[in-house]
């Protein structure tokens, strides 16, 4: 497999695999990707009173590059803000662990991660 | 111990040092390098002398007649000239064929073709451990049925199909009975002057021998007649044309002849390491075994991990050579046909993984392969969401997935 470093280091060591309690008001969970299609990421944040990332957790299920696409996101959007974490997008992700074409979807599926944990977020703040 | 650990003999082997020495002899200037169809000459003779001794030893292992073996470079071009050589002959007798949802693509993508030269293909299903049922097998046979093509042993799960029955089913009503045996000749006793098979694939590199090389038995009583595939020089009696590769044809015979000294051996010595390994593994949750652990070659053994994906696990388990069950090529995954047909889910038919284990396989080598699974295993389920869930008591098939 022709993978980048990058890949194999985060694949090796995934940084911040775990999970947070769902119900803690503070953490935003998204669950992106079916088992079917061979990928499943759960992404978690924890957030603050001012909407600042303070940590992040992942579990994936997936390929080499799924794995090591979660494992940089949680490294990128701890500090951020949900609007910057929100500006995040697939061609960064892709671009910094130089993934292979074919291998693009991973990218995509965990900034939809991010979007969803967002989402999940705004959904439990309404209520 | 070399790493990573080679267990992928199913793909295909190295050649035993025994046989490259014989091959070594008939390329050279001071070896016999002729051309057995050279009639004129002590160099021609003397290949074509050597060329007998391999068709010898390879109908041998069979119990054919040598004068029923014909040389091809491998078992896919024995299963194109078997299946599309006798549809056409028999063709103005009907055009329907018969073969399974589980063969070769070798077999699978013939029958396509065939299809698109106007014959219809019944693909069979199998039962869950791959077995076909044959009331199923019975009851798609037809009138116009000219040919039948069922694998002996299965390449990705080994389950060993009853050849002995089908074989009567297909002379009761005089139908063409083609039987891929790649996965099967030299690991499991074939006798072709019992069998009802009419036509049968060889290839070399899977027991031993070299790359390039393979052999289509073609049954003489009953005669069975071919429409020759690739036409030339009439050689190998008209059925395959071509100047015969001596020195590959030579490593085949000498692979067979091993293969036939050293039957009892090897499939002991394998027996005996497919056994370490599941022992060694088998208190690994959520584990299964594909196929069936019985009737099969026990050098083939599936195994699927579940909740864990199968590239992944590929990664995970960087110090050997196996083969995963799933290609995640492409945006979508696709999981292994066969395992599809076997009635599998997705997610396992995704987290499957072949170990193929041969005569150079070792207890260190399983060892060392079983603490690496363990690890591997232990690994990706702490870091699957999957494995959480079913911790926690939920059903996965009860998710919405949004697919992608």
């Amino acid at each position: 497999m022709a993978y980048s470093d990058k890949v194999i280091d985060h694949y090796e060591n995934p940084r911040n695999v775990g999970s947070f309690d769902k119900n803690d008001p503070s953490v935003a969970t998204g669950m992106v990707g079916a088992p079917a299609c061979g990928d499943v990421m759960k992404l978690q944040l924890k957030i603050d009173d001012q909407g600042v990332i303070e940590d992040a957790k992942f579990k994936t299920y997936g390929c080499g590059s799924a794995i090591a696409s979660s494992s940089l996101v949680t490294e990128w959007v701890k500090g951020k803000s949900i609007e910057e974490a929100q500006q995040l997008s697939n061609t960064e992700i892709a671009e910094e662990l130089a993934l292979p074409p074919v291998k693009i979807h991973c990218s995509i599926l965990a900034e939809d991660a991010i979007k969803a944990a967002i989402e999940d977020y705004k959904s439990k703040k309404a209520e | 111990m070399k790493l990573p650990i080679y267990l992928d003999y199913a793909a295909t082997t190295p050649v035993d040092p025994r046989v490259a020495e014989e091959m070594m002899k008939s390329l050279t200037m001071d070896g016999t390098f002729g051309n057995p169809a050279s009639r004129s000459h002590r160099y021609g003779w003397q290949a074509e002398e050597l060329v007998d001794i391999a068709r010898n030893n390879i109908a041998d292992l069979v119990n054919a007649d040598p004068r029923e073996i014909v040389f091809t470079s491998g078992a896919t071009e024995s299963n194109n000239l078997a299946i599309k050589g006798a549809a056409n002959f028999y063709s103005k007798k009907g055009k329907h064929v018969i073969t399974a949802k589980t063969e070769h693509k070798a077999v699978l993508d013939t029958c396509r073709e065939l299809e698109r030269q106007g014959f219809e293909v019944t693909y069979l299903d199998v039962l869950p451990n791959g077995l076909i049922d044959l009331n199923v097998l019975e009851s798609a046979m037809r009138d116009d049925t000219v040919v039948v093509s069922i694998m002996h042993v299965n390449n990705e799960i080994g389950v060993r199909q009853d050849i002995e029955k089908i074989g009567e089913m297909c002379r009761a009503r005089k139908i063409v009975f083609h039987v891929d045996a790649a996965q099967s000749a030299g690991k499991t006793p074939i006798d072709l002057a019992e069998l009802k098979v009419d036509l049968m694939s060889f290839s070399a590199h899977k027991i031993y021998g070299p790359k390039g090389i393979g052999a289509l038995y073609v049954r003489r009583k009953p005669r069975i007649r071919l429409e020759a595939q690739m036409h030339g020089g009439g050689h190998e009696r008209g059925f395959r044309s071509g100047t015969l590769a001596v020195h590959q044809i030579v490593g085949m015979g000498e692979a067979f002849r091993i293969a036939k000294e050293d039957m009892d051996k090897d499939r002991a010595h394998i027996v005996a390491l497919r056994e370490r390994l599941w022992a060694g593994i088998q208190d690994i949750e959520e584990t299964y075994v594909n196929g069936d652990l019985e009737q099969n070659v026990p050098g083939i053994f599936n195994v699927s991990f579940n909740f864990v994906e199968g590239e992944s696990l590929i990664m995970a388990l960087k110090d050997m050579a196996v083969s995963s069950g799933s290609a995640c090529t492409s945006a979508s995954l696709e999981p292994s046909y066969v395992l599809r047909a076997l009635g599998l889910s997705d997610e396992l038919a995704h987290s499957s993984i072949r170990f193929s284990i041969g005569r150079f396989t070792t207890e260190e080598d399983i060892d060392f392969v079983i603490g690496q699974i363990h690890n591997a295993i232990d690994k990706l389920r702490e870091m699957s969401p999957l494995w959480e869930m079913f911790k926690d008591g939920v059903d996965l098939n009860s998710v919405q997935w949004a697919a992608h």
